[in-house]
């Protein structure tokens, strides 16, 4: 099989599959419930969404600098161009996803506190229009990212039940060459 | 089996059903996180609808509490909190305060004298950043004892069925108390003759890392003058809008800001009892309004006024309340925010262009 993602991606990689996953369920807990969960909750979803932003700066740079395993020769052209457009997708959501939530709620003069300490500060004026479009954005993106990590989880197990092609192996949190099938 | 080995048609369909398993646990989990599965939940949604009743919201407003005009100032801490506090906002200095004088009700139109409840918004900016909003009305305690009282409130309380509001009192004997404060306090004619409460606890922690569970009210300095509510009525729908701009563009207005301390057997869940009177008190400084602006063009009007926006040196409580208001208040906002073209909310004979 093909060299596995180094250590450090894979590390980042499921670091982040818990946070963001996590991060989902919260926001889309919070927004519907009025209990006193509410605060932890909405504490918890500004605080590691500035953690995913961070990470996924980190992760940027290991990926531009180790690349990925090439993907099996005898994978079709549409799943390839799938598995590569879904990669610039998660890209794409886990850095704008948390800056969009920063920007709109500084669009909403919210001040902006992570664990109850470090202040952020505002990078967008106060206003109402921009508060709308990234309030919706942060929405339907937020679902467009579910359905992402609902696809990807069922594309990672059909590459490791069905298709046995060693691409789910390249980002397995255990090592895969310890196996001894290999 | 080693890898790269075809599997049998059979084990690839159990595969595929449980892929599919997989991902229909997590979708459904996902949608009953969101509450898609679980109609009866109280959600911030729920508890909007309820405020708007049958008429529908006034759109571009805020969904309660939606009459209000702003007020810029400064808050002038004496220091006296530092005893309870680390809160930099209460160490001895003047920050400016953002605030907003209003009623409680959903409609922005109406008359004063039909709004029994008087509220205050307020932030005060503190200069190393932080921020304390607040927002307050002036019975001394809440009508109900919970969120899910106060739904049930609004639901009755827009019932065409005749019996609702007394099935609601029957399950909900602290109501009687707030119906009593309502029928028998006298009113006023101007906001700067209205006292405001924080009602819900908090709890303040001071340099030592001790908590103190507190309540707080703004007690207003100018002479208070009780007026009938058909006193008020004669003097005009908009009467408090009007005066207090008049009065404010004549001397600024002061408020002293009143911390009442809990004692330990003092409970903080329940903002539908007051603590006893003998409770001590420590006057942390004065709110001084110096300017009053048109909600339309104010300051105050892109501002919600959370009360779990709160400084370092304090949080909530046991109180289930803040954590509502701000579930509640930021659905209000973020729709609100998005009606903005719709507001001033005209009223339908308003908007008959004049011949």
């Amino acid at each position: 099989m093909t060299r596995p993602f180094t250590a450090w991606q894979r590390l980042l990689h499921w670091a982040m599959a818990i946070a963001i996953l996590a991060m989902l369920f919260i926001g889309v807990g919070m927004v519907s419930t009025l209990a006193p969960a509410y605060l932890p909750l909405i504490a918890t979803h500004r605080t590691l969404g500035i953690v995913i932003l961070v990470l996924a700066v980190v992760r940027l740079g290991l990926r531009w600098r180790h690349g990925a395993p090439p993907l099996p020769a005898g994978m079709p052209a549409p799943m390839r161009l799938a598995a590569h457009l879904s990669h610039y997708a998660f890209y794409v959501l886990m850095l704008g996803m948390p800056l969009i939530g920063w920007a709109m709620m500084s669009a909403a003069a919210y001040p902006i506190v992570l664990l109850g300490l470090i202040r952020l500060p505002p990078i967008l004026p106060q206003n109402d229009a921009l508060h709308t479009l990234l309030w919706n954005a942060h929405v339907y993106l937020a679902f467009a990212f579910f359905a992402l990590v609902v696809m990807h989880v069922a594309a990672a197990l059909y590459h490791a039940l069905i298709r046995r092609d060693g691409v789910f192996e390249t980002m397995a949190p255990v090592r895969a060459d310890r196996a001894p099938a290999e | 089996m080693p890898s790269g080995t075809p599997p049998s048609s059979a084990r690839a369909l159990g595969s595929f059903v449980a892929i599919l398993a997989v991902a229909g646990i997590g979708v459904g989990a996902f949608a009953y996180t969101a509450g898609w599965l679980t109609p009866d939940r109280l959600t911030p949604a729920r508890m909007l609808a309820a405020l708007d009743g049958p008429k529908g919201p006034a759109l571009g407003h805020r969904r309660n509490h939606a009459k209000g005009i702003c007020f810029t100032g400064i808050f002038a801490a004496n220091g006296e909190g530092q005893e309870i506090t680390r809160a930099r906002v209460l160490a001895s200095g003047e920050y400016p305060v953002i605030g907003r004088f209003n009623l409680g009700t959903t409609s922005p139109d109406s008359p004063d004298a039909t709004v029994r409840v008087r509220g205050l918004g307020l932030q005060i900016s503190a200069p190393d950043g932080s921020v304390w909003r607040a927002a307050m009305i002036d019975p001394p305690f809440f009508p109900v004892a919970t969120p899910q009282a106060f739904y049930d409130l609004q639901v009755a309380s827009h019932s065409t069925d005749h019996g609702a509001m007394p099935a609601f009192i029957a399950q909900h004997p602290e109501f009687r108390a707030f119906a009593e404060w309502a029928g028998s306090a006298p009113w006023t004619g101007s906001y700067a003759e209205t006292g405001f409460n924080s009602l819900d606890s908090f709890i303040f922690t001071d340099a030592q890392g001790y908590d103190h569970p507190v309540r707080w009210s703004l007690l207003p300095e100018a002479t208070v003058t009780a007026l009938t509510q058909a006193q008020l009525a004669a003097l005009g729908p908009d009467h408090l809008e009007q005066e207090i701009r008049t009065r404010v563009a004549a001397a600024p207005q002061r408020w002293r800001m009143v911390v009442t301390l809990a004692d330990p057997a003092d409970q903080t869940a329940d903002p539908s009892k007051a603590w006893p009177e003998d409770r001590r008190r420590i006057e942390v400084g004065t709110l001084i309004v110096q300017r009053i602006e048109a909600e339309r063009d104010g300051p105050c009007r892109d501002i919600n006024f959370d009360p779990t926006v709160l400084p370092d040196g304090m949080r909530v409580s046991d109180d289930p309340f803040p954590a509502a208001r701000s579930a509640a208040y930021a659905r209000s906002y973020n729709l609100r925010a998005a009606e903005v073209r719709d507001y001033p909310y005209q009223r339908p004979a308003a908007t008959e262009a004049p011949r």
